[in-house]
């Protein structure tokens, strides 16, 4: 399941998508975030509970002001770059 | 001697300084309404009378703001990006960061010695990185603007605000008066909030110190302390931080002047 | 999420209610399961006879989840000749899902949203966009109701109910008319430039001083919404089957203009009136389902 963790405001669109089918719940985008804007979750996936990396709820609705210290408009953020399973992606279009 | 004008077309208020060999001689501002252009006049005229000075001793009028293409009597424009390092650096030498933060918009502009703008971020379109925030939050609270900035100074802590949205936000400090939250508290974590967002953004510009804020919602008490401690250095606030748009114009209209004369 | 205050809690009227098909008949069948959809504005019940549904039930959340749970259970078991202890297995879902008291486990309600959305609309569904008074979802599934992509705007007002309702207060427009009177124009203007509510209606109020119509304003502003709904649905992937659930499905407007931008029909939703399944109920019935795989599995079948 691939889950878009952000917004579409007026501003334009902020996601961290994160593939929880590729992630291995190793938690290195956790550990590598500056803001400690991942942990990790239950999700349900085919009947089964895995842990996978999310964005926590409080950073949720403020993802932009969060991640953007990190310039996430390259796609080459800490998150993005300590996944080694390619799970974790930005989106970013300002407007 | 050369008189100038600048005249910052706000969204909301219209702004007009008048300056004199340097100085500011003449302030002005009011409301945009429906016709801004009509509302810069009125303030253009207020700005004169106060000046002691008539509209053909003044030598150049530019224009800034996002209505600067409407502003009558204006020779030219200045962006409000450059009028603001401009104004931020004659009024702070030390100003390496001026932070605008108006009605409905938000910008962080870095710039050096001479006030020449380097590099900038904006917030824009969405209400809940600007003034109109705080604004609907202050009618939601049923507290009167200006009182908001001392009343959240009451306070030692911040109620939960969740809500990243102005309409989200108007429901949440409602039904956190239902809940008989003290209204210093809701206050400051509207500001909090706030502070939260705008210092992301001076974030993504890089501190560069001094950091100076302006723009209509430097006026706030409770905003520059909570931004203050978000940020966690010192703030410098001049003393008519809604003007200083307008400032940067005239300021750039008397060294256009200059130029000229050279 | 933040409890709304009671008058601005219902976008659009819904009754609460249960049924029973009583052409089904739940002894000696296998698995009885039971779906409770614990939500922010109302509670949902579904009891599923091998996967199947018997009955379901639809009420108003209360001011605790435990409360609301154990009150729509009632409902659902209501004219039915079953009992708590029959059913073999209760998966809690909604936003109050880790407070039901009488559920074997807790799943997110977007795998239960999905998965019902599989069983009311048929296999074919694969895009599901969920307006509500708070939130827009956007999920995508494959053929068994398996979620393959899910986002959820809840951070912006525009486009959701509560966003709707600003801006029809604003226009003096009843709200269960709003779709209605959008579609009144001959043609629809361009969108209204700044989609942030508060924004726009600064926009909206110079449109009318500029001499638009109400319907028109309307118009542009049902436009923009639905072109930035319409970009949620893409952000996940548009595939047809699409529909559209919540609130805001019933705002004829959003949903034709959607429609038209995506150039997809939605799939039409079942009345409960007529007989049919109640969309409300996806979330409730999705987690019926998923309760029946998890207690065959426990089986070990």
């Amino acid at each position: 399941m691939i889950t878009h963790y952000g917004y579409i405001d007026g501003s334009g669109e902020y996601f961290i998508v994160i593939d929880s089918d590729k992630c291995n719940g190793c938690r290195k985008c956790t550990e590598k975030c500056p803001q400690n804007a991942l942990e990790m979750v239950t999700e349900f996936i085919d009947l089964e509970d895995k842990t996978v990396a999310a964005v926590s709820e409080t950073h949720r609705k403020k993802i932009r002001y969060t991640c953007q210290e990190c310039e996430p408009e390259r796609n080459k953020t800490p998150c993005v770059l300590a996944c080694q399973q390619g799970a974790v992606k930005c989106v970013w279009k300002p407007l | 001697m050369a008189i100038t004008a600048g005249i910052d077309m706000g969204i909301q208020t219209v702004k007009v300084v008048i300056l004199k060999d340097g100085a500011v001689v003449g302030r002005a501002k009011a409301s945009s309404g429906f016709e801004p252009a009509k509302a810069a006049e009125q303030a253009f005229a207020e700005a004169l009378q106060i000046s002691k000075s008539s509209k053909e001793e003044v030598t150049q009028i530019l224009a800034t703001g996002s209505g600067m293409e409407t502003a009558p009597y204006a020779n030219g424009n200045v962006s409000m990006m450059g009028a603001d390092a401009k104004a931020g650096v004659f009024l702070f030498p030390s100003a390496r960061t001026i932070v605008d933060i108006g009605a409905e918009e938000a910008r962080a502009v870095k710039c050096d010695e001479r006030g020449i703008m380097q590099d900038f971020v904006v917030n824009e379109r969405c209400a809940a990185g600007a003034g109109t925030f705080i604004e609907a939050m202050a009618r939601a609270l049923e507290v009167k603007l200006e009182d908001m900035g001392p009343l959240s100074l009451k306070a030692e802590r911040a109620s939960p605000i969740n809500a990243s949205c102005v309409i989200f936000g108007e429901s949440d400090v409602v039904s956190l008066i239902h809940r008989q939250e003290s209204k210093p508290e809701i206050a400051r974590a509207v500001f909090d909030a706030m502070a939260d967002r705008i210092s992301s953004m001076v974030h993504r510009l890089g501190i560069n110190l001094d950091v100076v804020v302006v723009g209509g919602v430097a006026k706030d008490v409770g905003f520059v302390d909570s931004l203050k401690r978000k940020l966690g250095i010192k703030i410098l606030v001049p003393e008519y931080p809604e003007y200083v748009g307008a400032l940067g114009a005239a300021l750039t209209a008397a060294s256009r002047v200059k130029v000229g004369q050279q | 999420m933040t409890e709304l205050p009671k008058e601005q809690k219902e976008f659009w009227r819904w009754q609460e209610y249960h049924r029973v098909r009583n052409d089904r008949n739940w002894k000696n069948k296998d698995v009885i399961t039971a779906g409770v959809d614990v939500g922010s504005v109302g509670s949902k019940a579904a009891i599923m006879i091998d996967g199947e549904m018997y009955a379901w039930a639809v009420t108003r959340t209360g001011s605790n989840s435990p409360d609301s749970a154990k009150k729509v259970m009632g409902m659902v078991l209501e004219d039915t000749d079953l009992k708590q202890s029959d059913i073999q297995y209760t998966v809690g879902t909604g936003y109050g899902r880790v407070n039901v008291p009488m559920a074997n486990k807790a799943i997110t309600e977007i795998a239960c949203h999905a998965k019902g959305a599989n069983y009311i609309w048929g296999p074919s569904v694969r895009t599901i966009l969920d307006v509500g008074g708070q939130d827009i979802k956007a999920i995508h599934c494959d053929e068994t109701g398996r979620v393959t992509a899910f986002l959820m705007n809840d951070k912006c007002a525009a486009g959701t109910g509560r966003g709707m309702e600003v801006f029809a207060d604003l226009l003096q427009i009843p709200i269960e008319d709003i779709g209605k009177v959008s579609l009144s124009v001959d043609e629809d203007p361009p969108p209204v430039s700044c989609t942030c509510v508060a924004f726009a209606k600064t926009e909206a109020i110079g449109l009318l001083r500029k001499g638009w119509t109400k319907e028109k304003v309307l118009a542009a502003y049902t436009r923009a919404m639905a072109i930035r709904m319409a970009n949620l649905v893409n952000r996940v992937g548009l595939e047809k089957d699409f529909v559209i659930t919540g609130g805001q499905s019933k705002n004829i407007g959003i949903v034709s203009r959607i429609e038209t931008i995506l150039g997809v029909k939605t799939l039409p939703s079942p009345n409960w009136r007529e007989g049919g399944l109640d969309p409300m109920i996806a979330g409730a019935a999705g987690a019926a389902l998923l309760g029946k795989a998890l207690y065959l599995k426990s089986k070990g079948s």
